[in-house]
């Protein structure tokens, strides 16, 4: 059962007045349409209303929600054939990262995704979307593969962040991690990277370098979680909504920046509400820039994107 | 006066710390001395300012600083970070957590980055990152090998974002001093950890250390609140990295001159002078 946002109440109980309303209607089998058109169409006033004017935090709440799609659910969505492949030849296999190949249409594909769980049980054996560093290293391997198999590379981003733990750091987590920052950027093959709910720091980095970058609509990115950032500011954990305030985490704030390059729609109330309509947005728009991507030389590729990498940032 | 450096001084004082683990050679001095610098050796070394650090480094009077003007500002409209940059500027006398230039260690030439720890906790936001990214393209431009320092608490959480990106833009631009076969040292130092252990400091082509340094990705702290155990004693030090592949070599600060000059020698007769000149 999906649990509603405590900004969604009043949707939710909107929602349930007019299948109350419906449910009288016929059982005492009186005509009630119209005031069912009236409340249906102020439901969908207000559900524009509150999904339109969603704050940090919400979004936060959303691109965090249990019910939200997960990178399998597009994966099977978007690609056909599609073929996980496991590990990263070297300690082991990291659940948290899913690597395949498949087709986009008709064309072959590699496909690099952190995986959230969508249920405690899958988020255990998925450790919650964090991955370690042979998560990293498998995720480059593939990477590198589909360059020498000139196959195009999407990556779909969702997670907390790299795992903190004592064995991550045993293994490498920080060299995993810049490792795959500096072979991304120099790979002869296109990249298309989009976030698909949360994009937690370095940890999301690590699949983010590319060549064309999008969030779904509600999705967000940032150096730091909002709970981190409070913690840090004002020692308070839960002050996260504040923190999330000042951040600029939000899809719409991270175009603005310019770090990334297009905002995928979602339905009115988030991806959930109808993962079809997500799935036809993001494939046309991989489609799209991958039939632009795809005419550039690889020297024309490489050039772009490093310049695109070059250019962020402020200084007076 | 550089052929003595290095026929006698220099590869002793480097000898001298491998002591500790591998058996002594007849290079090395008395006994005594080399206690100390066991002694030395275990002790965290302190933590000091980029200034002071290009002065230990390199020859004097060589140094020629880049980018002196750049200076952040607020991009994010951050609750009171122009009054933090303001009082870390104040505080450091420097406008910027890093130093970088161009100079020479023994007569040798090279790019130089140097991390201020005490700048804002040497977090790496824009300048950080765009004053290491025009160092890195300036060893590419000057075919000069690149030596950065790092010493940082990781991105610089007031720049969001943009902080997080720097380090995708000095890793690409590593990426590119690598392709032209230039070399880069990477001297990791108190404390080394977050955006920058992700990103730059794992990358050189040789990743040298200063003892009992912390480096990782993520804080002590943060791993203890996570795995909800205290951690064990000397985890994230250099020896720990050392020993689990991470770092090439720890050396004491006192050898650190006499090593990069070393490696900066090796490599400036290494390559196609090796392969086209003939073998004994």
């Amino acid at each position: 059962m999906y649990h509603h946002l405590e900004f969604e109440k009043p949707i939710s109980e909107l929602e349930n007045k007019i299948v109350d309303l419906r449910k009288f209607a016929e059982e005492n089998n009186i005509d009630l349409n119209n005031e069912v058109n009236i409340l249906t169409r102020r439901l969908e006033a207000m559900k524009k209303e509150i999904y339109s004017g969603l704050n940090p935090w919400q979004k936060v709440r959303l691109a965090r929600l249990q019910e939200r799609p997960k990178a399998l659910d597009y994966i099977q969505k978007l690609f056909s054939d599609f073929i996980e492949l496991h590990g990263d030849r070297y300690y082991g296999d990291d659940g948290a990262i899913i690597a395949g190949i498949g087709m986009l249409s008709d064309i072959a594909v590699t496909v690099i995704a952190h995986q959230k769980g969508r249920d405690l049980e899958e988020n255990l054996s998925r450790n919650f979307g964090m991955p370690h560093p042979e998560g990293y290293r498998k995720a480059l391997r593939l990477m590198k593969q589909a360059e020498k198999f000139k196959r195009p590379i999407i990556t779909l981003i969702d997670t907390p962040g790299a795992y903190c733990g004592l064995e991550a750091e045993e293994r490498g987590q920080g060299e995993a991690i810049a490792s795959n920052l500096l072979h991304l950027s120099r790979l002869k093959t296109p990249i298309i990277s989009i976030v698909i709910g949360e994009g937690g720091s370095g940890g999301a980095l690590a699949l983010g370098i590319a060549d064309r970058m999008a969030m779904l609509e509600h999705s967000i990115y940032s150096v730091i979680s909002p709970e981190g950032l409070s913690s840090i500011l004002w020692k308070d954990s839960s002050l996260a909504q504040r923190a999330a305030d000042i951040m600029k985490l939000t899809a719409q704030d991270l175009l603005q920046l310019k770090v990334i390059d297009a905002i995928i729609q979602e339905p009115l109330g988030g991806a959930h509400r109808d993962i079809q309509v997500v799935t036809e947005n993001m494939r046309e728009y991989l489609l799209g820039e991958l039939r632009i991507l795809s005419r550039h030389s690889p020297q024309v590729l490489l050039d772009t994107r490093y310049e695109k990498i070059r250019s962020i940032g402020a200084w007076k | 006066m550089l052929k003595d450096l290095f026929n006698k001084k220099s590869y002793i004082t480097i000898n001298m710390y491998e002591g500790g683990r591998s058996p002594i050679s007849n290079a090395i001095k008395p006994e005594d001395k080399l206690a100390a610098h066991t002694a030395k050796e275990q002790k965290k070394t302190e933590r000091i300012s980029a200034r002071v650090r290009i002065r230990t480094i390199i020859d004097e009077g060589s140094f020629q600083e880049y980018d002196t003007d750049l200076e952040a500002w607020n991009p994010l409209e951050f609750p009171d970070y122009p009054q933090k940059l303001a009082s870390a500027m104040a505080a450091t006398d420097e406008k910027e957590a890093v130093i970088t230039g161009e100079g020479k260690v023994l007569g040798m030439g090279c790019v130089i980055g140097v991390m201020n720890p005490s700048f804002m906790m040497g977090s790496m936001g824009t300048v950080v990152g765009e004053k290491l990214t025009r160092a890195i393209e300036k060893a590419i431009e000057k075919k000069l090998p690149l030596i950065i320092f790092t010493a940082s608490g990781g991105a610089r959480m007031q720049e969001g974002i943009l902080s997080l990106m720097q380090m995708a833009k000095t890793s690409a631009a590593l990426a590119r001093l690598a392709e032209e076969g230039i070399l880069y040292i990477a001297v990791l130092t108190d404390p080394t950890t977050g955006g920058v252990t992700a990103s730059f400091a794992m990358l050189g082509d040789i990743i040298l250390a200063e003892p009992r340094a912390l480096i990782g990705f993520a804080g002590p702290r943060v791993i203890e609140q996570t795995i909800k155990q205290r951690l064990p004693e000397g985890f994230q030090r250099s020896e720990f990295l050392m020993e689990k592949g991470f770092v090439d070599k720890i050396v004491i600060r006192e050898n650190l001159k006499e090593t990069l000059a070393a490696i900066l020698k090796i490599h400036s007769i290494g390559g196609e002078h090796n392969v086209s000149s003939p073998r004994i």
